[in-house]
């Protein structure tokens, strides 16, 4: 177990194609690290930087105090989980385990105890002898997790493991990896794009965009208070609504919002924020374009006169409402959250 | 020309492992065509003491020769028989073989053994069949008054090697057009009979033109197979006889370089050869690249 | 099929009988001339039934010495020889060769694969003498070297390899750097293994190829030590204008041509994706 630090990272491809603008990233020891972003961001890339898969155009990469830039991938102890699992296809289960071990010169005894360890852990023990082909996906993800497991590194590394399963079977998994890394304390990089699996297994949040950190905190820290417009719209389902605040300011009066912070244009709330009927914020009044009823909760979309775009809201169960109502909408005061288009970033 | 995302660090390893077969291409590919090219502009005194510079000499000499015309003339001939013949005849049996389900396999076996046949004994199946005392079709056809000696006529003799080489290249045809039918989607075949096209009609209005891109790299590599894989067949029926009928380009280096020693025309040869089959092999190349696609 | 008529189904079985037949008439003739004795075979009237002959013809074949050629056990073995270096030669420098232009990336990689690639464009039929030269320059003339290695550089095999190789997901590699092997560890642990059946199927194609080859054992070898069969049937079948031996030789020439058949009948499946992928 270790803490690996980031400093001033750069990654340059041929042609001048830069991918990673400098990125600075101290992950704690024993710590569960979540590069989110949206695709060709960079994420995968710092991920591959820090297997030694990438080299390092610039700045340095330490996995416990020790800077590996140089190092192969073999040699800076860490194990990684890829997207399509990468099993070696012509190997039983348990030597796809055993090889990274073999490899290491690990003793014969050591090898077995772990391999059966982890096999226990993960419930693979009936599939040892099988081949990969003669797997399910799910099953076919845990055999790449065991062969993390059993080389007990300094670093998990995870690049996108889940996003090859079906929605059903990447709930449990989440599940499973976050009591596992509970379990083992091993630090862990985890690459998603997918932001509900981010938000559920981080300890800590990197949000990455252009090939820079947007925002790194906890998850509820980055949800409840998103450092700029990118985080605003890509963590949170349905995203934050966004209301330029000169619609605001004509609906309820530019008296009431007048000690915002310079600079400060757009208004975001969070659609689960919103409420119906009157009370302490501001109130529009909005006209129901359409619900949909996505079970356990009903998502509104709301014209409000004034505003272009159509605003969303989340209630609970489902509301008396029919599409056509006419319904007060209340913006509770400490839901609001300032942005400046010109900057991209929170003003407050 | 693409590697993987990720590279092994090189350092001598990869030059370590490209050395067998850069060395062997060097020294017995590219070093005796670039011998070749040479001597074609070279002649050598009658010891062999000394070579001098003569420029096109040789080229231009061939070209004036009217034997080496004829042998050009004789060469396409053979080629596009063979061509003709082969993949006609592999077609049929590829359609026909194509429309079983039980049997397919079983006649397949039956009709790919013959690739396994080399050129040369292929050469000497036939000459005897064809052998003017002993051959049984010569025999055969005395009965209906021709008179077959290929060792005399030299059109027989033609048709010999014909005969021969394009049995031997009928697997192979049979094998590539089988394939290209069985990648011919039987919706279209469908759609076609429910449109009201009869077997014969959906065969040219929908299988064969789905299948020009098989037929055209088969011409290619038929055009190869009869120019410079077919030296044993002749080698082994009429060594370029009667009188040059069947000395095809590839079987007159053997003989003007090998046997004549005639080694600035012979090496004149080569290199015309040579150009053939580079373009040759550009064209098949530009053309499976679009294969791809398809 | 989309209709059903009966016509159509014997028409089809018609044909490719027909077709079968035409395809294994000179072999039968052949297995016919092997199965008799040498006077059914003086004129064209031969006979069209096998004979009984044919145990004592092969074993004339096997234990004879024929003037002017190797005996027949020896042609066979350099034949085998020949087949068999040709095929692992060919394998092995290429599968080493693709290994290296798509896990490495180095300086030179382009033109190597350019220098590779030129060989298809320079098959052995057109520039029989210097070639012919160079082996005889290095001292190579009658020698299973000579025979055999310089037809051992293989660029349809090279070719073959790479696009395999590059069909194996990138994660394995990887995945395998992580798990600490190294490039040769790699190759003999992962790519190997993985290469099998296409190793096996250029196995097939390969030694058919070596056991066919006649021009370039006809230029190198003099000696009748380093016959092969291909040039000892030849060369039987030449001589025999004189003294026809038919029976004799074309028990011989059944013998030459079983080994690749066989290969092809057996293991068709293995043939056909030989022939086909390294025609991509």
């Amino acid at each position: 177990m270790a803490s690996i630090d980031i400093k001033g990272v750069k990654k340059v491809y041929q042609g001048n194609v830069t991918a990673i603008h400098g990125i600075d990233l101290a992950i704690g020891d024993g710590e569960l690290v979540v590069l989110v972003g949206p695709s060709g961001c960079g994420k995968s890339t710092l991920l591959r930087m820090i297997a030694g898969l990438e080299t390092i155009t610039e700045g340095t990469i330490a996995i416990d105090s020790a800077v590996v830039n140089s190092r192969e991938p073999a040699e800076r102890d860490i194990a990684m989980v890829f997207q399509n699992y990468a099993l070696y296809p012509h190997m039983s289960v348990r030597q796809n385990l055993e090889y990274g071990l073999k490899n290491r010169g690990t003793p014969r005894a050591e090898i077995d105890s772990r391999v059966a360890e982890a096999a226990r852990m993960l419930e693979i023990e009936p599939f040892l002898e099988r081949k990969p082909r003669q797997l399910s996906g799910g099953q076919r993800q845990r055999v790449a997790m065991g062969r993390a497991i059993v080389r007990q590194p300094k670093a998990f590394l995870f690049d996108e493991p889940l996003s090859n399963l079906d929605a059903k079977l990447r709930g449990q998994m989440r599940v499973e990896i976050r009591r596992l890394q509970h379990r083992l304390k091993t630090t862990s990089v985890y690459v998603t794009h997918d932001q509900l699996e981010a938000m559920t297994l981080a300890d800590r949040l990197v949000v990455m965009n252009g090939g820079r950190i947007e925002q790194v905190g906890k998850p509820t820290e980055v949800y409840d208070r998103p450092a700029s417009l990118f985080v605003a719209g890509f963590i949170g389902s349905p995203p934050m609504n966004l209301i330029p605040l000169e619609a605001l300011k004509n609906i309820v009066g530019s008296a009431v919002l007048k000690d915002l912070p310079t600079e400060t244009d757009l208004i975001g709330v969070r659609p689960d924020r919103m409420q119906t009927g009157e009370g302490e914020g501001f109130v529009l009044t909005g006209t129901v374009d359409l619900i949909e009823p996505v079970g356990g909760e009903s998502h509104l979309y709301l014209h409000v006169e004034e505003i272009a775009a159509p605003l969303v809201m989340v209630m609970p169960g489902r509301p008396d409402l029919s599409e056509g109502a006419v319904v007060p909408i209340r913006l509770p005061l400490d839901a609001l959250h300032p942005f400046s288009t010109r900057t991209g970033l929170r003003t407050d | 020309m693409d590697t993987k995302r990720t590279v092994f660090p090189a350092r001598g390893l990869p030059y370590l492992l490209v050395a067998p077969q850069l060395l062997i291409t060097l020294i017995f590919f590219i070093w005796p065509a670039g011998q070749a090219v040479k001597s074609s502009f070279e002649a050598e005194d009658p010891f062999g003491l000394s070579t001098r510079f003569v420029g096109m000499q040789h080229y231009l000499r061939l070209f004036s020769e009217p034997a080496y015309l004829a042998s050009i003339g004789r060469t396409a001939v053979f080629a596009l028989a063979v061509s003709i013949i082969s993949m006609g005849f592999a077609l049929i049996l590829a359609v026909a073989v194509n429309r079983l389900v039980r049997s397919a396999s079983a006649y397949s076996t039956l009709l790919l053994w013959p690739y396994a046949v080399s050129p040369v004994v292929a050469g000497i199946l036939w000459w005897f069949i064809f052998n003017s005392t002993t051959g049984i079709l010569p025999f055969a056809l005395e009965q209906i008054r021709i008179r077959w000696n290929h060792q005399l006529n030299g059109t027989q003799a033609m048709i010999l090697i014909i005969i021969a080489a394009s049995w031997k290249q009928v697997s192979y045809n049979f094998l590539f057009f089988l394939a290209g039918l069985q990648s011919v989607p039987q919706s279209l075949n469908e759609a076609a009979a429910i449109d009201g096209a009869g077997p014969v009609k959906r065969f040219w209005t929908i299988v064969f033109p789905l299948l020009s891109p098989t037929t055209f790299f088969l011409l290619i590599v038929n055009l190869n197979y009869t120019m410079f894989d077919t030296f044993g067949i002749v080698d082994a029926t009429t060594g370029g006889g009667p009188n040059q009928a069947t000395n095809t380009l590839v079987y007159k280096v053997y003989t003007d370089g090998y046997i004549g020693l005639n080694l600035g025309s012979s090496s004149a040869q080569s290199v015309i050869l040579m150009a053939f089959v580079i373009a040759l092999t550009v064209i098949q190349f530009r053309y499976v690249e679009r294969r791809v696609q398809y | 099929m989309v209709e059903n008529r009966p016509f159509l189904a014997v028409l089809t079985h018609l044909v490719l009988l027909a077709g079968v037949v035409i395809v294994a008439f000179p072999v039968y003739i052949a297995l016919v001339a092997a199965t008799h004795g040498p006077t059914a075979l003086t004129s064209g009237a031969m006979p069209l039934l096998p004979g009984g002959e044919l145990f004592a013809n092969v074993m004339q074949v096997l234990t004879e010495n024929r003037r002017g050629v190797a005996p027949f056990w020896l042609m066979a073995w350099n034949s085998l020889w020949m087949a068999v270096i040709i095929t692992l030669g060919k394998i092995a420098i290429s599968i080493i060769s693709a290994f290296a232009i798509v896990y490495f990336r180095f300086p030179g990689r382009v033109l190597a694969f350019w220098l590779i690639f030129i060989t298809l464009m320079l098959p052995v039929e057109v520039r029989i003498i210097p070639t012919f030269k160079v082996v005889a320059d290095l001292g190579l003339l009658n020698s299973y070297a000579g025979l055999t290695i310089p037809l051992i550089a293989s660029a349809t095999a090279t070719f073959l390899f790479r696009q395999f190789f590059m069909t194996i997901p990138d994660e394995l590699m990887e995945a395998a750097r992580v798990d600490g092997a190294g490039p040769l560890k790699f190759f003999r642990d992962i790519l190997l293994p993985l290469s099998r059946t296409n190793i096996a199927a250029l196995c097939v194609i390969l030694f058919i190829y070596g056991w066919m080859q006649y021009l370039w054992p006809l230029l190198v070898t003099i000696d009748p030590n380093y016959y092969t069969l291909m040039m000892g049937v030849k060369r039987m079948a030449a001589v025999s204008d004189a003294d026809p031996q038919w029976n004799i030789i074309m028990a011989a020439v059944l013998l030459a041509m079983l080994p690749p058949i066989l290969i092809v009948v057996f293991m068709q499946r293995l043939f056909v994706k030989g022939l086909v992928e390294t025609e991509k």
